[in-house]
């Protein structure tokens, strides 16, 4: 298995794609704190990246890549090699590669310019965030055989989950806004991979003064040990759940 | 009137089922009763045979047949609907270490578009691992040391061509699986993958061979195999089927025996 996940690194860290990206955030980043004098607000800028951009990349790179190396993993499968681990070493090698482009290109200049907890929450969420789209896009992909349909649902995925999830729950709040909703709240949001870092990232910053009453009983759950333990646990749940059914699916795909 | 029609061949002795399990000794690869269905497509119906080793054996039929399916169901990419395929014995569902025994070249070989020929080999024999029998006859032949630094995804359709053969023949395996092998390669390549197939067959290995047109590979196969809509026509020996038809060339071996076939009614299924 270790063999394989070496391989499909090597191709990804070959694909300029991925190299392109880690510049692309590099240079925000870099240019985001020079531009601020103040690192908090630069910190501000880095949380939309992180939450927008991260996923979105990687759902669209792991999606493109699969379809891309359809033959490649075909060519694997007619080897002495069991599926789920031809499975998981890809799943291993996108979110590797991923990852550590998150980690130089965010990861890098936030320890230079923020050495702080909020930095290191901030950093850690892009990491899960990476992964968990990249786990989401291997079930989009290992689900649907024609390649645009599984891009487009790729999409689908990402803007569900940053743009629609919201506003949906924005509305259910309005119209239920005679009901004490708080709570519930913070299970809602558990069901958000980016709603959870961003809570997560937003509560280990000043800001979060400005959340109001659904702040103070988010601050009350998340702020404990506990509360980031179970948080912890929900993003490794986002990454597991989606492998999971994903590798069943490959076991018995048709290639 | 037609001469060869007397030798009309009895469409029983043609079905592949029929043949007596005593027959051959060394049975390498028995599928029972596979089908697959793609959506409104049967691309496998019923289908049962037997290979043995030393046998070459061609797999023909027109596009769209099943020819290419079969031969993934074989390899364990597609898994079929019903039915079984015993490889040397087992079944192989839900098994890989089978496959360590085959060669297989696809119709169209394509590899991680940014590795080199050189970077693809070693990582094919990395995957294998140590213990394979290295046959590296062909990578000279083909002389494909040379252009170890251009990337796959610059080469030619035939260069390609070569790198798959070449792979295909690399761990000596028991059984090779030649998807369309001569497509796209010179006469000179052609004749090279020729020769290694004889070679191959001599030893006593069991290959594979499919395609819409053999005339190239006619000399080499002991056995022929016709697919239609899924189903298997016929599985017979080559020297019978030319002994019944009066033709030599396999090409038009099958097209009498595609017009006795539309001449009569069809094989009971």
């Amino acid at each position: 298995m270790k063999k394989v996940m070496k391989y499909v690194l090597a191709d990804i860290l070959r694909n300029r794609i991925v190299l392109l990206y880690t510049a692309l955030l590099l240079v925000v980043s870099c240019s985001v704190f020079g531009l601020e004098d103040n690192a908090d607000k630069g910190m501000l800028s880095l949380l939309n990246l992180t939450l927008i951009i991260v996923p979105m990349m990687c759902i669209i790179f792991t999606t493109i890549y699969q379809y891309n190396s359809a033959e490649f993993i075909e060519l694997l499968v007619s080897q002495p090699l069991r599926r789920r681990h031809i499975w998981l070493s890809l799943f291993a090698g996108l979110a590797a590669a991923l990852s550590i482009a998150f980690l130089v290109g965010v990861g890098l200049p936030v320890i230079l310019f923020q050495p702080s907890l909020t930095g290191l929450t901030m950093v850690l969420c892009g990491v899960a965030l990476s992964v968990i789209f990249v786990a989401i896009a291997l079930l989009a992909s290992a689900r649907t055989r024609d390649k645009a349909r599984g891009i487009g649902k790729a999409i689908l995925l990402w803007l569900f989950w940053s743009l629609l999830w919201d506003a949906l729950v924005l509305f259910f709040l309005f119209q239920l806004s005679d009901y004490p909703l708080e709570k519930p709240m913070v299970l809602v949001s558990f069901l958000n991979p980016i709603d959870l870092a961003r809570i997560l990232i937003l509560l280990r910053m000043d800001v979060s003064a400005l959340m109001g009453y659904s702040g103070a009983v988010f601050r009350e759950f998340f702020g404990t040990g506990t509360g980031i333990l179970v948080s912890a646990l929900a993003l490794m749940a986002w990454v597991a759940v989606p492998l999971w059914l994903s590798t069943r699916a490959f076991r018995k795909k048709d290639l | 009137m037609n001469p060869a029609n007397s030798h009309k061949p009895e469409p029983t002795r043609l079905q592949g089922n029929s043949i007596s399990p005593n027959f051959y000794p060394s049975t390498m690869i028995e599928a029972k009763n596979l089908n697959k269905r793609f959506g409104k497509l049967q691309a496998l119906r019923n289908l049962s045979f037997r290979f043995s080793k030393g046998e070459c054996i061609a797999l023909i039929g027109p596009n769209g047949c099943g020819k290419t399916t079969l031969i993934k169901t074989i390899l364990g990419m597609v898994v079929p609907d019903s039915g079984h395929i015993l490889f040397d014995g087992k079944d192989i569902q839900g098994q890989f270490a089978y496959r360590a025994q085959i060669g297989y070249m696809p119709q169209t070989g394509r590899y991680p578009e940014a590795a080199t020929i050189a970077q693809v080999i070693k990582m094919m024999k990395d995957l294998r691992g140590k213990d394979a029998r290295l046959d590296e006859s062909l990578i000279h032949s083909f002389q494909l040391e040379t252009l170890g630094n251009k990337r796959t995804g610059t080469l030619s359709g035939g260069t390609r061509q070569k790198l798959s053969a070449a792979l295909a023949f690399l761990f000596s395996p028991d059984v090779l699986i030649l998807d369309e092998p001569t497509a796209g390669l010179d006469p000179v390549s052609s004749e090279v993958l020729k020769q290694k197939i004889l070679e191959e067959k001599e030893k006593g290995r069991l290959i594979l061979i499919t395609s819409h047109i053999l005339s190239e590979l006619d000399e080499l196969v002991t056995e022929v195999v016709f697919m239609q809509e899924g189903e298997l026509r016929f599985h017979a020996p080559m020297a019978q089927l030319q002994e019944q038809t009066g033709e030599l060339r396999l090409s038009k071996v099958i097209a009498r025996i595609m017009q006795q076939q539309t001449s009569q009614p069809p094989v009971a299924r």
